[in-house]
């Protein structure tokens, strides 16, 4: 018989309420997942009731917020606060993206509801485990690959045109947002290289420099890597820097086609 | 206490702690010459913090006109108000054309002029012929030359296959009869201790920028490796400098790179007033970054800010050619709209000097290698321990710090220490022994924290404390002010020891704790900054003394040293500036007024 039922453990309760300030002038209810490994319990979703005027104008400033005030026990990951480095990626009112650029006056739907990243392991809170993400990234040889070697004492050259390739490829982050937000993705990590790591592995490709694009699209060709793609879009959608994985993807595909 | 807390223990040839743009270089170098390398650090590499570096990194190719490492030589002497060493500046400048060439090599992107080379822009204070010319020498990857460093150096990292422990906290360096042993870390996703022992370690631990309540840093920027060394009874150097970038956004302190200045912004005051043409007629702009900031912090206080509050300046892009804008910055044009709401387009961009770098940190000579005083040698070598980037202080940077010199420092020392190691280490060499009492005051301070049970949170201490540097530590600096910020900084360390408050007891993932072990590092080293910043009675580079406002080349040409011990008292040395180069193929550059 097949079982029907949640893994053990896996099913959030409701948690702590924590009481609305006293004339909050901007008064919002942020909802925040939390998950603590020590304790034998379900995950909860704890309430919190923050004045939006007292902290910046980001979800995250409202996350800080709530650990510098309310409780400080609240986990999460963030560097940067400016979009760039990928660090405070989760889910916030069902999307996933970067908590420092998510401006809260555009969430319409009061209350702000944040989970971690969608189907991945939680360690902690909202602190998802992206060690099997990283390993993926790795996998598609994420570096320059050519026999040529380089003109000793100076760089190669490359066009305006080739370089221009690059564009929207480069600027990948590895905040795990595409990838966390692919159904395909969810059902068959395991094995689905996922759009992250196939953008990647496409930047590279679509590098005038890089000599290895027969063994980029050797190493792709299976029917779970490359193709558990089924474009969805979800990925392109959720990019929080504005970039089209799908697109990505869909450029291995053509190649494919072409040297078949 | 090590049986409260199994330990579990690594042996590494080396040990990098930190994963920007130094401690990848250094760890890719290290890999690549086939030393065990681990590599140490609290975020996974690319999240690190030279991720938002923007604008470029300089090297004298001449891919856009007619360039010199010499003159790029003399450009950094002459931004560093003549503090900077002069034979590491001639190091730097002249390894950057193969250190840059190197990177290209390794597949950075960066953008490309027509003829496929290199695309370099200006920058602030980099000129040709010795101050005569404006020199094109910052290459770029658009504006987010950072990231497309620090990926393409974890990548290197890969294909090498260096070994990352990441997420993993350094707690403190262990140093046994004066060399350095090895560090202790707490790994974050299931709370272990581990202790790594290796025959050197490396600190590219970055810098400061979190001591102030508004600065371009991420928060991640405690300069964890700084702090470790002070508790290990070493001293740091010249930390009373503190870079301000002129163009952080007013009021949220996210960068705008120095290069949309470089590709013709301009500031202005209330007035519509191009105010930097009246302090520095030659590089108006361009000059470098103390001086600009200095300029809008006069501008202020003499009533022509613009706002509500008269209390910024704006940056003009909205005359710029939109397809050169699209281009060259559409990392700014997009973290414009993102923090401040406009459009770069049509709309002037509301900027404030912002706390940005840190020029001080540990003493290195060019390989690397920390230095300490010893029997009256002021450079002698601490073995077993190296440190590389903004942590470090070679000193490149001097009082003032060149924009797009900071991405050249990581790289050319980084790979400067790797180098070293090789030259040092013979691999997989049996280590040093080492006692394991030693890692009881370390555990001992880590646990005490853990258990802390006072009235203040960290929250509330780490405010306090960023606010009486934003106030007593800023562009300009007296007596009164400093001493005064002394006062109220060991009042805010003594509330900390007293008085702190931890709420989160676990080891998973105890970001409560982490913070606040972050905290104490960046009160310590608040603390240097204040103290050296009184100390230093005269004005240079980004120090600037209303009380002292000229250079004082007789008492002051000098680096300053300082030790901090655990009940906050300082004691202060110094070391002579390097006037000499290091070959004969350039001559060294005698001080003289500092005129932009």
């Amino acid at each position: 018989m097949v079982a029907f039922r949640l893994p053990k453990g896996s099913s959030v309760k409701k948690g702590i309420d924590h009481p609305v300030p006293t004339q909050a002038s901007l008064p919002r209810t942020v909802k925040v997942y939390r998950y603590d490994p020590d304790q034998e319990e379900n995950p909860r979703l704890d309430s919190y009731q923050i004045d939006a005027s007292q902290c910046g104008p980001m979800v995250l400033d409202a996350i800080i917020h709530i650990k510098n005030t309310i409780d400080s026990s609240l986990t999460f990951r963030r560097s940067c606060r400016e979009g760039v480095c990928g660090s405070c990626a989760m889910n916030i009112n069902g999307r996933n993206t970067l908590a420092c650029i998510t401006h809260m006056s555009e969430l319409k739907k009061d209350p702000i509801t944040i989970y971690p990243l969608p189907h991945m392991p939680v360690i902690k809170d909202l602190i998802a485990d992206l060690t099997h993400f990283y390993a993926q990234h790795a996998t598609v040889k994420p570096w320059i690959e050519n026999q040529t070697p380089p003109p000793g004492d100076r760089e190669r050259l490359q066009t305006q045109e080739d370089r221009a390739k690059l564009d929207g490829l480069w600027e990948c982050i590895l905040c795990a947002c595409c990838s966390t937000s692919c159904p395909s993705y969810w059902w068959n990590s395991d094995r689905y290289l996922g759009p992250a790591a196939l953008l990647q592995s496409y930047r590279w490709i679509a590098d005038s420099r890089d000599e290895a694009t027969g063994e980029r699209l050797n190493s792709v060709e299976d029917p779970f890597r490359l193709y558990r793609c089924h474009t969805i879009m979800n990925c392109t959608d959720s990019c929080p820097k504005g970039l089209n994985p799908a697109k990505a993807i869909a450029e291995i595909k053509k190649l494919m086609v072409q040297r078949s | 206490m090590t049986q409260a807390y199994p330990i579990t223990e690594h042996k590494y040839d080396v040990i990098v702690v930190g994963a920007g743009g130094a401690g990848l270089r250094a760890t890719l170098g290290l890999a690549e010459k086939g030393l065990t390398t681990a590599c140490i650090t609290k975020v996974f590499p690319t999240r690190s913090h030279t991720v938002s570096a923007q604008g470029g990194i300089s090297a004298a190719l001449g891919n856009m006109g007619e360039d010199d490492w010499r003159w790029h030589m003399y450009d950094t002497i002459k931004g560093s108000d003549w503090l900077g060493d002069q034979d590491a500046i001639e190091y730097m400048c002249r390894e950057a054309i193969p250190s840059i060439v190197e990177l290209e090599h390794q597949g950075v992107p960066f953008s490309r002029n027509s003829e496929g080379k290199i695309y370099q822009r200006s920058f602030g204070g980099m000129t040709t012929h010795y101050g005569k010319g404006n020199a094109l020498r910052t290459c770029a990857a658009a504006d987010q030359t950072g990231h497309a460093i620090l990926q393409t150096l974890y990548q290197q990292s890969l294909k090498h296959h260096a070994e990352f422990f990441v997420e993993y906290f350094a707690i403190d360096v262990i140093m046994q009869n004066g060399e350095c042993r090895g560090v202790l870390a707490w790994r974050l996703d299931d709370g272990t201790l581990h202790f790594f022992r290796a025959h050197m370690t490396i600190m590219a631990t970055g810098g400061y920028g979190r001591c102030y309540l508004s600065c371009t840093s991420a928060h991640t920027c405690t300069g964890d490796g700084n702090a470790m060394l002070l508790r290990a009874g070493l001293p740091l150097q010249d930390m009373e400098f503190v870079q301000f970038h002129p163009t952080g956004i007013y009021g949220v302190g996210c960068l705008i790179t120095e290069g949309a200045r470089g590709e013709g912004g301009f500031l202005v005051n209330s007035e519509g007033d191009r105010f930097m043409e009246r302090y520095a007629p030659t590089a108006r702009d361009l000059a470098s970054r103390d001086v600009v900031s200095r300029a809008i912090a006069i501008e202020v206080r003499e009533g022509r800010g613009v706002g509500v509050n008269n209390d910024h300046a704006y940056l003009l892009l909205d005359h710029l050619d939109p397809e050169l804008i699209h281009k060259r910055l559409p990392g700014i044009t997009e973290t414009a709209r993102i923090f401040a709401g406009i459009d770069v387009l049509n709309e002037p961009i509301p900027v404030i000097p912002t706390a940005h770098y840190n020029m001080g940190g540990i003493p290195t000579n060019i390989h690397g290698e920390v230095l300490s005083v010893s029997y009256g040698n002021n450079e002698s070598v601490v073995p077993g321990l190296m440190a590389i980037g903004e942590t470090a202080c070679v000193s490149v940077h001097g009082a003032n710090r060149l924009g797009s010199n900071s991405l050249l420092d990581l790289v050319v020392f980084g790979r400067a220490a790797a180098q070293r190691c090789a030259e040092l280490i013979k691999p997989r060499t049996q280590h040093k022994s080492v006692s394991k009492a030693l890692l009881d005051e370390p555990l001992a301070r880590f646990d005490a924290i853990r258990h802390a049970k006072g009235e203040r949170s960290i929250a509330d201490l780490r405010l306090e404390m960023q606010t009486v540097m934003q106030n007593h530590a800023a562009v300009f600096r007296s007596e009164e002010i400093l001493q005064q910020g002394v006062e109220n900084m060991q009042a805010t360390w003594d509330s900390f020891n007293a008085d702190k408050r931890i709420s989160d007891r676990s080891l998973t993932w105890n970001t409560d704790l982490a913070e606040a072990l972050e905290l104490e590092n960046l009160m310590q080293q608040a603390t240097v900054t204040l103290k050296s910043a009184v100390n230093r009675t005269e004005s240079r580079g980004s120090h600037a003394r209303e009380d002292y406002k000229d250079r004082d080349d007789d008492h002051w040409l000098k680096h300053t040293l300082i030790w901090l011990d655990e009940s906050g008292q300082s004691k202060i040395d110094y070391r002579p500036v390097h006037l000499h180069t290091l070959t004969d193929e350039v001559e060294a550059i005698q001080p003289k007024t500092r005129v932009y």
